[in-house]
């Protein structure tokens, strides 16, 4: 019950987000997120954006599982 | 980026699977996941089949369905004989058996139950309905809370009239507290979950790490996010050390999302409050504060949930969730209790131990 799925935000308006993931379009509130803007992918939880996701981040774990030396 | 399909590559699992049995220890190592969702994807990817046979994963009691007491369950029943009440409910709480009945089945005598996937839904139906009294079922842990704070203050806001919340929700931290103080259950590390900790950050799990010596890691939930977060609890183990580790980067940040804990704090306080299985654990739920009471279907309805003590029944769940008995032990999976006529909880929810087992083994 606490699955998250990761969306991408299309636009903001009055403290909701238009958000997708393939085809699937939603409505989700952002008001725990001050600092969303569109065009970030955020985690949706029963309807609200509970945490915009770090690219950076994401990167940085696949590279260190994909580094031998790094990873060890 | 592809936030899915990234973290389910063959050759990184095949990689990283590979990783696991290089540094695993020759003795016997049991990680508990606590959340339901990682249980869900254990199962789901056939991970277990990658894994050494000395490393046991014990399924905790992280799906919240499943640790919903029966005595919370019977006044949800109780609310839903009431003709002028509409239900609203996550889906997964409509087969959980109370005490003789169960949602799904008051629902086919009449009662009004709606399956919602937000508590947003749940003012339009009141919205629609305005000459009856909607009661939102609030399940869940640190994850659903804030999302349920926030629609209680915009009850507050709308000056709704017609809609309470009654709410069983969890704390994450005081139930793995629980668990070690219990002697029977054995467990070498914590797989912590992922997005109970994108709200509360590691901290909370700190303590955990330092006075029992558990290592412990936030995961998220993807086939290479599990495999990683697995890695990080063996290198830990092997290196002697306890402590938070966070695999979940891209989404846990150490203070978690200040906004959503401040939305806790606000609407909820802390209370002592009964888990199935575990009994009543101090300071492991919330309670609506007194400022928000008119929306506190206890308060609105003077329900009092009763404790129902679980051991009378045949079911097995107990000792399920914590760790003293694998789902495949009980004499009672895919016999007397199955997906569709379950008698215990963990069988009833997608995220259940139980249910996994039952679906994907």
């Amino acid at each position: 019950m606490c699955l998250g799925i990761p969306m991408k935000v299309k636009k903001i308006e009055h403290g909701f987000a238009e958000v997708e993931s393939g085809r699937l379009t939603r409505r989700a509130n952002v008001q725990m997120l001050p600092k969303v803007k569109p065009g970030d992918y955020v985690i949706i939880h029963a309807g609200f954006a509970i945490q915009i996701l770090d690219p950076k981040k994401a990167k940085q774990t696949l590279k260190l599982l994909d580094d031998p030396q790094q990873f060890l | 980026m592809k936030y899915i399909d990234d973290f389910r590559s063959p050759y990184l699992v095949k990689k990283t699977a590979e990783k696991i049995r290089r540094i695993m220890p020759e003795k016997e190592i049991k990680i508990m996941e606590v959340c339901g969702t990682h249980t869900m994807s254990f199962f789901k990817f056939g991970l277990s089949d990658l894994l050494p046979d000395n490393l046991k994963f014990i399924s905790g009691p992280g799906c919240p369905v499943c640790v919903s007491d029966t005595g919370f369950i019977d006044s949800a029943l109780e609310l839903a004989k009431d003709k002028n009440v509409i239900i609203a409910t996550f889906g997964d709480m409509l087969k959980v058996p109370g005490t003789i009945s169960s949602l799904q089945r008051q629902r086919a005598n009449g009662a009004s139950v709606q399956v919602v996937y937000s508590p947003l839904d749940a003012f339009k139906i009141a919205s629609k309905n305005n000459k009856k009294h909607v009661v939102f079922l609030g399940v869940g842990f640190e994850t659903t809370a804030p999302g349920i704070a926030l629609s209680i203050k915009q009850a507050a806001k709308e000056k709704m009239r017609n809609l309470s919340f009654f709410c069983s929700l969890k704390l994450m931290p005081p139930a793995m507290e629980h668990l070690l103080k219990d002697r029977r259950v054995d467990i070498s590390a914590f797989l912590c979950p992922g997005h109970v900790s994108v709200i509360i950050g590691t901290e909370p799990y700190e303590f955990i790490a330092r006075d029992y010596a558990i290592p412990c890691c936030v995961a998220g939930f993807e086939p290479l996010d599990i495999l990683e977060g697995i890695y990080l609890l063996l290198k830990q183990i092997n290196e002697g050390r306890h402590t938070v580790s966070n695999q979940y980067l891209r989404a846990v940040r150490k203070e978690g999302n200040p906004e959503a804990r401040k939305l806790i704090n606000e609407v909820f306080r802390p209370a002592d409050t009964p888990w199935r299985g575990l009994g009543k654990i101090p300071k492991s739920g919330l309670k609506i504060r007194d400022k928000f009471s008119i929306f506190d279907a206890e308060k609105v309805f003077s329900v009092r949930p009763k404790i129902i003590n679980q051991e009378n029944t045949k079911c097995k769940c107990a000792d399920v969730l914590k760790g003293l008995l694998s789902p495949g032990e009980c004499p009672l999976l895919g016999k007397a209790c199955t997906p569709e006529k379950p008698l215990g909880p963990c069988m009833v929810s997608q995220e259940g131990s139980c249910n996994a087992y039952y679906k994907y083994r």
